[in-house]
């Protein structure tokens, strides 16, 4: 006799299927595809190709603007999201929609309005550039997009967790004499550290795979300002699949590294929750 | 004098939650403010705390006005209703937060948690975080947390309003305990009249922001200020009644109220032990059926309907009823021993007025 266990929620069979097929005509099969055309170079070629100057030059790049505007949005996005949840003033309902507003822009017109905001002559640059600040065609650019494109997600991830927070914590703090500061370094920001972790790492996921945006304020000078995800391009542009394909590769598995490094940080500071 | 409270009122906008209210709580005391949901008992205990500031009138922490101080200098120790642990830090932290800040010795801190875990029997759960602990742990925690820097006052706001029934019980025992051996000033907020009852020196009754009684749990139940208090506190048939020739009448129910003119119109109340019963149907003056029985554990509760419809709740223990040979259906007869007229809420109440011979209501029958 067989014995047949019951769930309770129906449909695990049909769900778990659709989920399988679907991460993997999505996500599997053309990562899959990537690694197997990487086996068409040999193992000197795919050295020579990943670590060409002009490479290393664009993965600093990528990963070194990704991580700053991942950090300022980190920060930043924590106090925007502390307002938007905390206080109650005119227009937050406007101020909250405005934070959605880099994910329905098209990048491309976010990078073309950004580099002519910083621009020698753009609203912004022309006050920035004579102080030695320029935005435009600099790898700084590169940072302003991205921290652009990053915003809502450390806001977001971090708004349900600022409103599901309990005002007798606080409380609770202070009556055992605890002041403001004292509270929210021991007590407010330990709390929240898994969430803004979680938007960090979507922040910094999203900045690494961005293009649109960068490209048309970067200036994209080989060895300065161009971003990893373009040199792909060219490549691709050249003919040079091969060579594409080794950028690719590399971003990946570095990207994956670092976001599983990330996600062991995040179970780490959330070690308290269930 | 613990604490002293003079005149206080807490406006929010337009609205009184608090209003004029003045009352003291000794030292030592184990005091309970008691009061429907929205009667202003929890913003009372949250401005004792600082939490809250009163619109006007006098806090007095040990005779010191504290209006001005901050909740952090006030030296008091609150548990919150959902006990707001800090999720982030274990159960040693929890407790050891308050010594930290008041910049204890790392070996005093040890020493006093210690001494918290075991007075409250947290052993063995120092490492562990709140989502581990059961909600009777979490509550012990709470109170560990805010005992720990030997606060003057301990205030708890409805302190066993989120565990279940039988946990409730176990806390509401083992805060009398803990109170005993202590002795701190303590002040608690419940809408359970029961529970205060039992736990309490002395209950502080609000209703709607206004203080209506202060006493020790028989003052309150044996003499009700006024009606809200008296229906407040226990069970209480209440009825509207005329008064015609001196006697308030309703159905075949009647009162003597002398020095009433007639055609006036009184409450009247009695409690469920004052209703007597007789199955020799005509030993009493009213002819009734026994409606409905409620088990309630050692004690029933019995809906009798008179004959003119009007139903009348009684109170007996397990023996009474089956001595009397009781049954759902059952045919008796009634007389109400002892009642009371409920005058309107301003007004003081007369005392309470007894119909004929009646033995002492036995101490089961006061629940």
């Amino acid at each position: 006799m067989r014995s047949q266990r019951y769930n309770p929620l129906p449909g695990f069979g049909l769900t778990m299927g659709c989920t399988i097929l679907y991460l993997s005509v999505i996500v599997l099969i053309p990562i899959g595809g990537l690694f197997l055309r990487t086996l068409e170079l040999s193992w000197a070629d795919f050295w020579r190709l990943a670590t060409a100057d002009r490479a290393l030059a664009a993965y600093k790049l990528t990963f070194g603007a990704s991580l700053i505007a991942a950090l300022v949005n980190a920060v930043f996005g924590t106090v925007v999201a502390w307002v938007l949840v905390r206080y109650e003033f005119p227009g937050k309902r406007f101020f909250d929609a405005l934070v959605d507003f880099p994910f329905a822009l098209p990048t491309a017109v976010a990078g073309l309005t950004l580099s002519n905001l910083f621009a020698a002559n753009g609203w912004l640059g022309q006050w920035l550039v004579p102080l030695g600040i320029k935005g435009s065609f600099t790898p700084l650019g590169v940072v302003i997009a991205l921290t652009f494109i990053g915003l809502p997600f450390v806001v977001r991830t971090l708004q349900p967790v600022l409103e599901g927070f309990e005002r007798e914590v606080e409380e609770a703090a202070a009556t055992l004499g605890a002041g403001r500061l004292r509270t929210f370094f021991s007590i407010v920001a330990p709390t929240l550290l898994p969430a803004i972790i979680t938007g960090f790492a979507l922040a910094f996921a999203r900045a690494i795979g961005e293009y649109g945006s960068v490209i048309f304020i970067a200036g994209n000078k080989p060895y300065e300002s161009e971003i990893a995800p373009l040199l792909i391009v060219i490549r691709l542009e050249e003919y040079d699949y091969t060579g594409a394909i080794a950028l690719a590769v590399v971003l990946l598995v570095v990207s994956f590294c670092l976001l599983i490094t990330i996600n062991l940080l995040e179970r780490w500071a959330s070690r308290f929750q269930n | 004098m613990s604490i002293e409270l003079k005149n206080i009122t807490k406006q929010f906008g337009a609205v009184a939650a608090v209003n004029q209210v003045t009352f003291s709580v000794q030292e030592g005391e184990l005091m309970a403010l008691l009061g429907p949901s929205g009667g202003g008992k929890t913003t009372v205990l949250r401005m004792i705390a600082g939490l809250e500031v009163p619109t006007s009138g006098d806090i007095l922490i040990r005779g010191q006005r504290v209006n001005e101080l901050s909740v952090q200098q006030r030296n008091i120790g609150f548990v919150f209703q959902n006990y707001a642990l800090f999720k982030n830090m274990n159960v040693f932290k929890n407790i050891a937060f308050g010594l930290k800040i008041k910049k204890w010795k790392r070996r005093d801190i040890k020493a006093r948690v210690a001494e918290l875990v075991s007075l409250l029997g947290l052993e063995g759960l120092e490492k562990r975080y709140a989502h581990q602990l059961s909600g009777g742990q979490r509550q012990r925690v709470a109170i560990a947390r805010a005992l720990a820097p030997k606060p003057s006052v301990l205030l708890l706001d409805e302190p066993f309003g989120a565990v279940d029934a039988k946990i409730r019980q176990e806390l509401r025992e083992w805060l009398v305990t803990l109170h005993h051996e202590l002795s701190v000033t303590t002040i608690f907020v419940t809408h359970d009249q029961e529970e205060a009852m039992e736990v309490s020196n002395r209950i502080v009754i609000f209703s709607k922001g206004d203080l209506e009684q202060i006493g020790t749990p028989r003052e309150v139940y044996e003499q009700p200020a006024n009606e809200f208090v008296a229906r407040f506190i226990g069970v209480m048939n209440v009825l509207d009644t005329e008064v015609k020739a001196g006697v308030a009448r309703v159905g075949e129910l009647q009162f003597g109220t002398p020095n009433q003119p007639d055609g006036a119109r009184l409450r009247i109340g009695f409690r469920p032990y004052a209703v007597q019963v007789s199955t020799d149907v005509n030993l009493f003056p009213y002819r009734a059926v026994l409606h409905r029985t409620y088990f309630l554990g050692i004690m029933l509760r019995l809906e009798f309907e008179l004959a003119s419809g009007l139903v009348l709740r009684s109170r007996m223990t397990k023996e009474e009823y089956a001595q009397l040979g009781l049954e759902d259906g059952k045919e008796v007869s009634l007389q109400i021993r002892n009642y009371r007229i409920l005058a309107t809420e301003e007004a003081a109440l007369p005392p309470e007025r007894q119909s004929a011979y009646q033995p002492p209501p036995s101490i089961a029958e006061n629940i």
